[in-house]
């Protein structure tokens, strides 16, 4: 197995109390990065699990989403916070910025919301 | 009373008025209800199973047509079930599919393949055909990880940070491999997540650290680095029921993302009765209701659930067949290939014995977590409410793992290694705070927090310091790194090294496949890397030689050596032979007596040797003096005689009763059993017995010694009682009845003769 990187970039190698030391950690130093996302997602995969491994690939899309985004588009999906039209427009803007996966997944709430009357 | 009086009075007679007074009667039990969802198995509004495909997409399922799929419904259709063996497994009569699902001859693998293609509506019905053995059957094959584990929860009623670490220590240490917290105040709650990080890094490597609160909080908490996973992203059967709880399947399939990508590990939480209570059930049985959560949970890409009830337990348990569904409920997440953790956390009756017949059969079958939460601290404090089991039972679950030769996850741990933990972890958790400018700790609360078995023995307490550390914490975007950090400068580099190496385990991401834990070598084990191969007897999940030692090794376990020193704490210079020993240092050998109104005590071989205490905590020198007292308050007199060729009662008081000049004896064991004999008499017959040796008391004693005087003197007393109570007298003393007689016995010599003591000192 190849040694994993932080998001950062750094090995993880790299995260020694020496380092947390010269002040030379931080929280990107501990985030996922999402190659590893996606080799977990091949690994579940084979062990019967695809849902898994398209969550695991979701979640290496939400990687490159900073935490406040990350709970706002949250809050964006609960039920009668969004009207069809921004939850059709929040997928098509995270379509647009390369999270496919993230993207089908409000486009289909957006439909069922619609028929369902959980949008407001 | 008389019976007459109580029925004029409308009261049942006595036998059942004290069958009333019996704790489980404080439990509700519920009449069968499908209209109130109160029915745990098969409600006649359960639709049929059954699933339409048309050109790759799902359009009826359980006899609903996708244009009145409700939201969860929809989720499943499209994102739950494994289309390719959908066919195979929907036409697969109930009972085959079930006894597939039992038999060990059918893999793990084959059952995960078959339900990934069942709707919810089948895998009730299949799980409904099982009974109480087959379920247990199953679950051994169908558990995700092959060995089990337990999770703890950790909370106080002051959200006492000292008093959280030295208990996440504790819970650590036990060997729980999660620790759930959560909080009365919730601003408390960063405060709770430091306390359980730095104490469970006191108490073992590798522990998984959760902080149950709102999402968006525990979300935020888990994002810093100072938690690890999350298990309260709540799922629910109705989709009434499921957006009165403000979320929709889509809200929480992005939150299970969300999760996932920061590197935490997490489980969805469902489980009968939260519809019911509800009232949003909408006459479905439980157990089909939990199926849609679990499909959904499945659907959503979680990689495991926590379910058996859970808040809602009590529900089930109201039912018939509720203990059933909800050890249905654990089975079935394990048919979705995902990690279960298993219930058990929620106090379902007042009645010991319905609690425990709750969990036994999970602890007997294994799971990947035996509890969602073991109430590792005292039912006051858990802050969930009390759990099925709580620190109040923690010696009792260690029993039952002994008992059944189980791994229930949890180990004994030594009362040092206790102390210095929760000082190590209260110390440790003072430093942290201090370091970050949180709070001030004095002396005094340490102590205390070390000592507390729980947070009523911490005084009082100063609360507002601990939301404002957790404001502190909050608003100064406090990570993981800063503890790190905080630890190594106060001088605790070993915990700082473990918490940031739990952290480094963020980057591989290993422990989110499915029912992952870590061991104490911060390996992972998961349906990965240690996947369950139970296939019948001989194969699947045995405890290694090493840790089935520390199952049996419970620290209340005595030996005979432990005995023999117990008692060589009581001897005393008494009980002497009675003169110079004619040889091999034996005493004086005992001679028939000839005085009519002499009775012989009868003493068995290690009295005054190996043996000086009675199972009643008398000495044997008190109970000869008070035997001797009873003696001659009837006029008679007493010789003590030692026989050394036989431990048993019988044969010690038909013996004394031949030495004696009445003809009259009284045999008695070193463990104080006694009885009174006569010469003529078949060994095992006597006149008087005292057998309950554990509850014979001085005056007792006295008694049998007065008896046996008037026995001496042709009278026919009223015989002695024994003193029977209603205590498991058995069970506390007769292992040390065997080490009692294993001492005795070690003394016999066969043929040797009987020697006479003295009786100096007794008198």
């Amino acid at each position: 197995m190849t040694e994993a990187r932080a998001l950062s970039g750094k090995p993880v190698g790299e995260l020694t109390l020496e380092a947390v030391r010269r002040g030379e950690i931080g929280l990107e130093d501990l985030r996922i990065h999402p190659e590893t996302l996606e080799r977990q997602a091949g690994i579940a995969e084979q062990h019967e699990n695809p849902q898994l491994a398209e969550n695991l690939r979701r979640a290496a899309e939400l990687t490159r989403l900073g935490d406040e985004e990350v709970l706002s588009i949250y809050e964006t999906l609960r039920p009668g916070r969004a009207t069809p039209a921004e939850l059709t427009a929040l997928a098509d803007s995270l379509a647009g910025r390369g999270l496919p996966r993230c993207a089908a997944l409000v486009a289909e709430a957006a439909e069922v919301y619609a028929r369902r009357g959980l949008s407001a | 009373m008389t019976a007459e009086v109580n029925a004029a009075a409308g009261r049942p007679v006595g036998r059942v008025r004290f069958m009333d007074a019996q704790r489980v009667n404080l439990d509700g039990f519920a009449v069968e209800n499908a209209d109130l969802g109160l029915v745990a198995m098969r409600s006649p509004y359960d639709p049929e199973p059954g699933l339409v495909i048309s050109d790759g997409r799902v359009t009826e399922m359980d006899g609903v047509p996708e244009d009145r799929f409700d939201s969860i419904d929809a989720y499943i259709a499209r994102h739950g079930l494994d289309l390719a063996v959908a066919q195979e497994a929907m036409s697969l009569p109930d009972v085959e599919f079930a006894r597939r699902l039992v038999s060990p001859d059918v893999p793990r693998s084959e059952i995960v393949r078959l339900s990934a293609g069942a709707t919810p509506a089948k895998l009730a019905k299949v799980l409904a055909l099982l009974r109480p053995a087959e379920l247990c059957q199953a679950m051994t094959k169908m558990r995700a990880r092959r060995t089990p584990s337990n999770q703890a929860h950790v909370t106080n009623r002051l959200d006492d940070p000292l008093l959280l670490a030295a208990d996440a220590a504790t819970a650590a240490a036990f060997g729980f491999r999660e620790v759930e917290t959560t909080v009365p105040v919730l601003a408390d709650a960063p405060s709770n997540a430091v306390a359980c990080l730095v104490g469970a890094a006191a108490g073992a490597q590798g522990v998984l650290i959760q902080c149950s609160v709102e999402e968006a909080l525990e979300l935020e908490l888990g994002m810093r680095g100072l938690t690890s996973y999350a298990e309260t992203v709540s799922l629910y059967g109705t989709e009434q029921v499921f957006t009165d709880g403000d979320d929709t399947p889509w809200s929480k399939a992005f939150l299970t993302s969300a999760y996932a990508s920061r590197g935490m590990k997490m489980r969805v939480s469902s489980g009968a009765g939260a519809e019911v209570l509800m009232a949003g059930a909408e006459r479905k049985s439980m157990l089909y209701l939990e199926s849609r959560c679990v499909a959904l949970a499945r659907g959503m890409g979680a990689q495991g659930v926590q379910n058996g009830g859970i808040d809602g337990a009590s529900v089930a348990a109201a039912v018939p067949c509720g203990l059933r569904e909800l050890m249905s409920e654990n089975l079935m997440v394990m048919m979705r290939n995902l990690e279960s953790c298993s219930g058990n956390d929620a106090l379902m009756s007042e009645s010991d014995m319905r609690r425990t017949s709750r969990t036994l059969p999970i602890v007997l079958a294994g799971s990947d977590f035996m509890f969602s939460g073991f109430g590792s601290i005292q039912r006051y404090d858990n802050m969930f409410g009390p759990s099925n089991f709580n620190a109040e039972d923690i010696d009792d679950f260690l029993a039952m793992q002994r008992d059944w030769g189980v791994d229930g996850g949890l180990r004994t741990v030594t009362a040092e290694r206790i102390g210095q933990l929760r000082r190590e972890a209260a110390q440790m958790c003072r430093a942290v705070y201090q370091h970050l400018g949180l709070a001030d700790f004095t002396d005094d609360h340490l102590e205390r927090a070390v000592d507390a078995a729980g947070s009523k023995d911490l005084g009082e307490t100063d609360t507002l310091a601990v939301v404002s550390a957790a404001q502190a914490i909050r608003d100064g975007g406090l990570t993981v790194v800063d503890v790190v950090a905080a630890l190594d400068e106060t001088g605790y580099e070993a915990a700082a090294e473990r918490i940031l190496a739990m952290t480094a385990q963020r980057l591989a991401g290993d422990y989110l496949q499915t029912s992952a834990i870590f061991d104490e070598q911060l390996r992972v084990l998961s349906l990965v890397t240690d996947p369950n191969d139970y296939a019948g007897p001989g194969t699947g999940f045995e405890p290694g030689p090493e840790r089935q030692a520390e199952i049996d090794a419970i620290r209340q376990a005595r030996g005979v050596d432990d005995l023999r020193a117990e008692q060589a704490t009581s001897a005393v210079p008494l009980l002497a032979a009675a003169a110079p020993a004619p040889g091999n240092g034996a005493g004086r050998e005992a001679a028939p007596g000839q005085d009519p109104r002499e009775v012989v005590i009868g003493v068995s071989p290690a009295v005054g040797r190996d043996v000086w205490r009675c199972l009643s905590g008398l000495t044997v020198p008190e109970v000869l003096a008070e035997l001797l007292a009873g003696l001659e308050e009837e006029g008679c007199t007493g010789r003590v005689v030692r026989f050394n060729d036989t431990v048993d009662l019988g044969r010690l008081g038909l013996a004394a009763a031949r030495l004696a000049g009445s003809g009259i004896g009284i045999g008695l064991q070193g463990k104080g059993t006694a009885l009174i004999h006569r010469r003529d008499l078949a060994p095992l017959a006597n006149l008087e017995l005292y057998s309950v040796a554990p509850a014979v008391t001085p005056e007792l004693y006295r008694l049998l010694g007065a008896n046996a005087a008037r026995h001496a003197k042709g009278g026919t007393p009223d015989p002695a009682r024994n003193p029977y109570n209603d205590e498991a007298i058995e069970a506390r003393y007769h292992t040390t009845v065997i080490a009692l007689m294993a001492l005795e016995r070690a003394w016999v010599k066969p043929g040797a003769p009987p020697e006479e003591l003295s009786l100096e000192g007794l008198r």
